[in-house]
C-alpha cells in the first residue's frame, strides 16, 4: 500500500460516523437516488447513480466498523480499497457530482448522500486523487490567496473604481463595522458591479461596512476538494479578520459554496462557534426590503426565470429570501416548476467548475440540458441567479449552446433598479 | 425424520435459535452503528418549520415531489409490499397466536380470506418490483447477489405460508413445516443484510433531517 493511500484510508476511517454507518445500512438499491441526479438524467449512464458514487466509502466502513466485513476482509473475501480504484472514482466524485444535494432530498431511506460524498473526498483529497483543476484553486487560495490567483492590489483596484462610480467610500480594515464583507474571486474579476452595488445599499440604510485586506476572498476551494486541513486554513483568515476588526456580521458573498464554508462548515473546521453572525447578501437585502429600506424605482420588464444555487438553497437554508426579492424588481418573473430547493444545479458546483478536461466539460455541457428545457419551457431570454460560479458554468453552456439568454446577479439587478 | 418430527423441530429448537440470532443480531447491529458517534454542529442552528429529524422520519415516508411520476413502480409496489407484509405478519390470527404464546400480547385479526387476498396481491407486487429491478438500468446497476438473495428470502415465507394455508402442492404438515423455517431463516439473515433498514431507517431519517434543520432546511 502507498503512503498515500493509507493516509487516504486513514481519512476514510476518521471520517465515518453512526450517521454513515446508519445510511450505509439502510440502502436498499432501489436506485432512486438516480433519478434525483442530473449527471444520470441527462447521460442515462447508471454509473453515475449517486449512491454507487461512495463505492470506496461503502468499502472501508464494512472492513473497519462491522464484524461481518472484518470476517470478509480477514478471510480474502473482500478486497481492500486501492489506488487504482479511487483513481477509477475520482471522476465519480468530483467530475459527476456537484455536491448539490438533490439525492439527499429524496432517499426514500433517508440517506443523506451528498454527506457522504463531502466526508468521501476527504479520502480522495488526502490520497491525491483529485482532479488537476481543483488542486490549482485549492493550492492559489492557500499560498496567494483566492482560487484564481488574485491579490490585493486587483482588489483595491476595484474599490477604487466602485468609489469613482458611486462616488462613495468604501472602508477598508475599518474596525467596529456592522458588516465585514466578503468577495468571490470571480466577482472581483467578472461582476465587479457587486461591489458598487452594495456600497450603494449599506449607503441607503445606513450599515457600516468594511473590506479586510487580508481576508477578502470568501470561496474556500479546501471545501471543494474535501481537505478540512486546506478549509481550515483558509476560513481562519476570514475568522481572524472579524475578530480583529471586531464586526457584528460578516456578510457572505452571493457566490454559493462559499456561503457553505463560512456559515455552515466554519465553526466546525475551527473547532468553536463564532463570536459573529454570518448573513448571505441576500437575507440582508430581504430584511432590508421588509423593513421598507430597499425600494426600487421601476421594475426589469422582460420574462425571467431565478435560478437558486444549490449551495445557498437547498443545502445552505436561505429558501424564503430569493423569490420575494426578485418579485419586487421584475415585472414578468415566472417561477419554475423544479424551484427553490428542488431546484435543478447549474451542473458545475462543488469544485466541478474548475476541472478543465475534455470529458469534464462534455459531462458539464451535457448535465445543462435540465436547466436548457427550464429555459425554453419557460420561454425566457433572462435567467437571475445569485451565485458568481453558477453564473460562470451557464454562460458557458449558453455559449455552447448558442442560446440566446442573458443571466444576471439578482443583487446587481436590485442595485439597477433602487430607487436613488 | 418425518414431516411432524420435523415441524416439532422448527417449532421448537430451530425458533428458539433463529430468534436468538435475531435478537442478539439486531442489539449487536445496532451497537456497532450507532455507538460511533457524531460530532456536534458548532455552527449557529437557523430555525424553519418542519425542519427537524422527527419531521423528516415522517415526511419520507411519502414520495417527494415529482418523484411517484419519474418512479411509480417502486412507489406503487414497494408501499404495496411492505403494508402487505405487515398486514400478514401482525394481523393474520394464527401470526398473533404465535405472538401471544412468546410474549403474551394479543390484538384482533383480520378474516383469513382477506389476509388471502392481500398474501396474493403482496406476492404479485413483489414480482413486480423484482423485475423492475431487472429492467430499470439505475436498479439492476447498483443490484449485487445480496439484493436477488434477500428478495427470495423474504418472499419464500409468504409463498409457502400461502401454499401451507390454501394445501398446495405439499401435505400441510410438512409445507407448514417448510414455512416455518424459511420465517426462521428470514430471520437470521435480516440483521445482517440490506434487510436490517428496517431497523437503522428511523435513524437514517432522522440523522439527515437533523443535519439539514440546523440549517434549516426542511428535507
Amino acid at each position: 500500500m502507498s503512503a498515500s493511500l493509507e493516509k487516504g484510508i486513514h481519512a476514510l476511517k476518521e471520517v465515518i460516523d453512526a450517521p454513515i454507518a446508519s445510511y450505509f445500512n439502510s440502502c436498499v438499491h432501489c436506485g432512486l437516488c438516480a433519478e434525483a441526479c442530473l449527471f444520470y438524467l441527462e447521460t442515462g449512464d447508471p454509473k453515475y447513480t449517486p449512491i454507487h458514487k461512495l463505492e470506496p466509502l461503502r468499502r472501508v466502513y464494512e472492513q473497519e466498523y462491522t464484524l461481518l466485513g472484518r470476517l470478509k476482509k480477514w478471510t480474502g473475501l473482500s478486497k481492500p480499497v486501492t489506488d487504482d480504484e479511487l483513481d477509477q472514482w475520482q471522476e465519480l466524485v468530483y467530475d459527476s457530482c456537484t455536491m448539490c444535494g438533490r439525492c439527499s432530498l429524496v432517499c426514500p431511506v433517508g440517506n443523506d448522500i451528498v454527506y457522504m460524498v463531502r466526508k468521501l473526498r476527504e479520502g480522495m483529497a488526502v490520497s491525491g486523487h483529485v482532479p488537476d483543476g481543483i488542486k490549482g484553486a485549492a493550492k492559489r487560495t492557500v499560498e496567494i490567496g483566492g482560487p484564481m490567483g488574485l491579490k490585493w492590489p486587483a482588489v483595491a483596484n476595484v474599490i477604487k473604481k466602485a468609489e469613482e462610480a458611486t462616488g462613495l467610500t468604501i472602508p477598508v480594515d475599518q474596525a467596529g463595522a456592522d458588516y465585514l464583507v466578503l468577495l468571490s474571486s470571480m466577482e472581483i474579476v467578472n461582476f465587479p458591479e457587486y461591489l458598487e452595488a452594495l456600497a450603494k445599499i449599506f449607503n441607503k440604510a445606513g450599515i457600516t461596512f468594511t473590506l479586510a485586506s487580508d481576508a477578502f476572498e470568501a470561496t474556500n476551494a479546501g471545501i471543494q476538494i474535501g481537505n478540512s486541513d486546506l478549509a481550515r486554513v483558509i476560513v481562519s483568515r476570514i475568522v481572524d479578520a472579524a475578530e480583529r476588526l471586531k464586526v457584528n456580521n460578516v456578510l457572505s458573498p452571493e457566490c454559493g459554496h462559499a456561503y457553505m464554508a463560512v456559515r455552515w462548515e466554519g465553526p466546525n473546521l475551527i473547532g468553536r462557534p463564532y463570536s459573529f453572525k454570518v448573513v448571505h447578501v441576500l437575507e440582508l437585502l430581504d430584511e432590508l426590503r421588509q423593513k421598507g429600506v430597499l425600494k426600487v424605482k421601476d421594475k426589469f420588464k422582460e420574462k425571467l426565470i431565478l435560478h437558486d444555487p444549490c449551495q445557498i438553497v437547498r443545502r445552505g437554508g436561505v429558501l424564503n429570501a430569493p423569490e420575494p426579492l426578485v418579485q419586487m424588481v421584475a415585472e414578468n418573473y415566472i417561477p419554475v416548476a423544479d424551484k427553490q430547493m428542488w431546484n435543478w444545479c447549474c451542473g458545475g458546483g462543488g469544485g466541478a467548475s474548475a476541472i478543465h478536461t475534455e470529458e469534464a466539460e462534455a459531462l458539464r455541457a451535457k448535465a445543462f440540458g435540465i436547466k436548457k428545457r427550464q429555459i425554453e419551457d419557460a420561454g425566457v431570454k433572462t435567467m437571475v441567479t445569485f451565485c458568481a460560479n453558477c453564473r460562470i458554468v451557464m454562460e458557458e453552456a449558453i455559449d455552447h449552446y448558442e442560446m440566446d439568454t442573458q443571466l444576471l446577479g439578482l443583487t446587481e439587478l436590485l442595485a439597477e433598479h433602487l430607487e436613488d | 425424520m418425518d414431516a411432524l418430527q420435523f415441524l416439532t423441530w422448527v417449532r421448537g429448537p430451530g425458533l428458539d435459535i433463529a430468534v436468538g440470532i435475531f435478537v442478539l443480531g439486531v442489539l449487536w447491529r445496532l451497537i456497532e452503528i450507532y455507538t460511533l458517534g457524531r460530532k456536534p454542529d458548532l455552527a449557529e442552528a437557523r430555525h424553519a418549520a418542519g425542519a427537524s429529524g422527527w419531521h423528516t422520519v415522517f415526511r419520507r415516508s411519502l414520495p417527494p415531489p415529482g418523484m411517484m411520476k419519474r418512479s411509480p413502480v417502486s412507489y406503487i409496489g414497494g408501499y404495496i409490499f411492505h403494508v402487505g407484509l405487515a398486514i400478514i405478519v401482525f394481523l393474520f390470527a394464527p401470526h398473533i397466536l404465535l405472538i401471544t404464546n412468546l410474549t403474551g400480547l394479543s390484538w384482533p385479526g383480520l378474516p383469513s380470506q382477506f389476509v388471502d387476498l392481500v398474501t396474493v396481491v403482496t406476492m404479485a407486487a413483489m414480482i413486480v418490483v423484482l423485475v423492475d429491478r431487472i429492467n430499470k438500468p439505475a436498479k439492476r446497476f447498483l443490484s449485487t447477489f445480496e439484493d436477488w438473495f434477500t428478495w427470495a428470502v423474504t418472499f419464500l415465507p409468504v409463498l409457502t405460508g400461502w401454499m401451507a394455508v390454501q394445501h398446495l402442492l405439499l401435505p400441510y404438515t410438512l409445507m407448514l413445516a417448510i414455512h416455518i423455517l424459511t420465517v426462521e431463516i428470514l430471520l437470521i439473515v435480516l440483521p445482517f443484510t440490506k434487510l436490517f433498514h428496517a431497523f437503522t431507517l428511523i435513524g437514517s431519517r432522522w440523522y439527515n433531517g437533523r443535519v439539514n434543520g440546523q440549517r434549516g432546511v426542511p428535507v
